[in-house]
């Protein structure tokens, strides 16, 4: 083997490695089943996911770099990929029954879903700028095909352009900003490049950088004002894959947010600090705003998930280990929550009914009283009422700001949290107090019960008993950086 | 100092020349015999005037974007090539590796039917 590389790094990137075999397998799979049995691909990919996390179980305390600083493998890199894993596994059941109804044949759309999550994971473990990027094109690539999947819908279509045109153009905008790094560096290693950063004087040209990779990040977690394509892509793109995009998509764009300005450039703090301060509260308070008008509820949705993003981005203002944690927590109790909000949209989704439109969800309580508790339940959680998971995510958000002492930032942020409730209980007044069932009665399906079982519990439980994901949280914020080396946490 | 530029200036040089020379006596040398097919703007493989609402197949642009995959693929292993001799085995199981994924893709390509000439 040449230098820098040992059979243990090949071992630290087995779950990379089964997912990707997994992935293989399925397109493969693809070819040989018969047309009419393509339904059976579900749960090939479904096996993927569930080896990839298993091969995950080794690695529980691991903390080392691969292949002299390419990739970490530690608890940070961990958490996110449980993240995603999970992420993908619910999308993929969700799936199931839009595509039937849709009448796609599921052919590379499972293989696309493991290839986004695969590029998710490299994001999540990338310690340089090259890997980093990779695992970004990797993703990003996936996600514009399967944003236009449904091929006959004009929308669909629409969503795949704008999405790939302007993720193009951002993504030009971000590899800018890294070839300045690189440039006034001379490494592409993020670790590397903090130590070469530390204890100069601030650099004009390392402004411009950082603003440059701050838009690059930006227009990747929907943050204001480089969200312009989230609502149209949300809208237009199929359900399931709108959910893995403002989940997936928006956990992994944070976890590169943080390896990259926490780990890279703990120097340039200030700068960015101030940056992400501002795009916070445009974030929040245009998300918000917004999506008081919306009468499409994946649109409304979508402004959420805007909105949303400028939450987190509070944690990262912080910028303490305590933030650092809310951050994670707050994307993991959010997956879940946004998961089983688009679930419900896709049991309203019949060969007849889009299915999307608040009138849609008109007496839901009498035609369905289960899907109606739970989209009750994912809205309260979103607009952040105890006793949901939302409510624990967004208290350690806020008093993690307050903890930092940016006290008017959680200010601004509970004040949002108002506004976006009158959205979010629109939805609920739909469901229990109009009486007329406008819509048609709402499929189900055993794999969409099962969508809906597991994201009412995480959803319940997480907001009861959260301690566990604390911890675990906590504990992963902690690996950043080096082993042994204290972190650029302030 | 400026050393290092050198050989860029004259990479630039050659590289102008070569343009130029080719126009200037490929214009010298041709013989002046103009047909319809040949003054059309491009080469295809399909009728170019035609009306604009009439249906064409695309075939020709799967072929060529699969040969563009491939084509680009095989950049690859030009710098494999050139260092094969410090990679040796190590070097040339990546490389089967990464042939391997592309003989997959090929295969699904091959079998969903985008290699016909209907």
């Amino acid at each position: 083997m040449p230098p820098g590389i040992s059979a243990s790094d090949f071992y630290n990137i087995l779950p990379e490695l089964v997912l990707t075999s997994g992935a293989l397998v399925v397109l493969i799979v693809d070819v040989l089943l018969p047309k009419e049995r393509r339904g059976a691909l579900a749960w090939v990919t479904l096996l993927a996911i569930g080896a990839t996390l298993a091969s995950l179980v080794p690695f529980r305390s691991t903390h080392v770099e691969v292949a002299q600083g390419l990739l970490a493998v530690d608890q940070f890199a961990l958490f996110f990929k449980v993240v995603f894993l999970v992420a993908a596994a619910i999308t993929v059941l969700m799936s199931v029954r839009y595509l039937e109804i849709e009448g796609a044949s599921p052919g590379e759309y499972y293989f696309l879903i493991l290839c986004a999550t695969l590029g998710m994971m490299i994001m999540a473990g990338g310690i340089d700028l090259i890997t980093i990027f990779i695992g970004l094109e990797t993703m990003a690539v996936s996600f514009y095909i399967l944003a236009g999947f449904i091929k006959p819908s004009h929308r669909s279509n629409e969503a795949a352009v704008k999405y790939f045109l302007l993720g193009a153009f951002s993504l030009g905008i971000l590899l800018y900003g890294m070839s300045l790094m690189y440039g006034l560096s001379g490494t592409t290693n993020l670790r590397v490049m903090a130590a070469a950063f530390a204890g100069q004087e601030t650099d004009a040209r390392l402004v411009l950088a950082v603003i440059l990779v701050v838009a690059g990040v930006g227009f990747k977690i929907a943050a204001v004002p480089f969200h312009m394509w989230a609502p149209d892509v949300y809208e237009g793109a199929p359900t399931p894959i709108t959910a893995f995009l403002s989940v997936g998509s928006k956990a992994a764009s944070f976890a590169m947010l943080i390896r990259i300005f926490l780990e890279g450039l703990p120097s340039m703090g200030h700068d960015w600090r101030l940056l992400f301060e501002a795009l916070a509260i445009i974030t929040m308070t245009v998300g918000n705003i917004a999506a008081l008008t919306q009468s499409n509820v994946k649109r409304m949705l979508a402004y959420s998930s805007i909105a949303h993003a400028g939450y987190v981005l509070i944690g990262i203002v912080a910028g303490t280990s305590r933030g650092i944690t809310a951050t994670l927590v707050y994307l993991f109790i959010y997956a879940f929550m946004q998961l089983g909000a688009f679930a419900v949209i896709v049991g309203l989704r019949r060969a007849d009914v889009a299915g999307e439109e608040l009138k849609d969800f008109g007496g839901l309580h009498a035609r369905n009283p289960f899907a109606a508790f739970a989209m009750l339940l994912f809205m309260l959680s979103l607009g952040g009422i105890p006793p949901t998971a939302g409510f624990m995510g967004k208290f350690w958000l806020f008093s993690a700001a307050i903890d930092a002492h940016y006290n008017w930032l959680a200010v601004i942020g509970v004040l949002n949290s108002a506004v976006s409730l009158y959205y979010y209980v629109r939805i609920v007044v739909f469901m229990y107090v109009k009486k007329e069932a406008l819509g048609s009665e709402p499929a189900t399906s055993p794999t969409l019960a099962v969508v809906l079982g597991v994201a009412v519990a995480a959803t319940l439980v997480l907001g009861v008993y959260p301690r566990l994901l604390f911890e675990l949280a906590d504990a992963s914020a902690r690996t950043l950086g080096a082993a042994g080396v204290t972190t650029s946490l302030r | 100092m400026l050393s290092p530029y050198i050989p860029i200036a004259i990479f630039v040089v050659v590289a102008t020349g070569f343009a130029l020379f080719t126009l200037v006596f490929s214009g010298l040398l041709h013989p002046e015999k103009y047909n319809k097919v040949k003054l059309e703007p491009y080469e295809c493989g399909i009728e170019p005037l035609t009306d604009a609402r009439d249906r064409y197949s695309i075939r020709y642009y799967l072929v060529a974007m699969l040969f563009v995959i491939f084509d680009v693929e095989t950049v690859f292993m030009f710098p494999w090539a050139v260092i094969f001799d410090k990679l040796l085995l190590f070097g040339l199981i990546e490389m089967l590796v990464f042939i391997f994924i592309l003989v997959v893709g090929y295969y699904y390509a091959w079998q969903k039917g985008a290699l016909e000439w209907v």
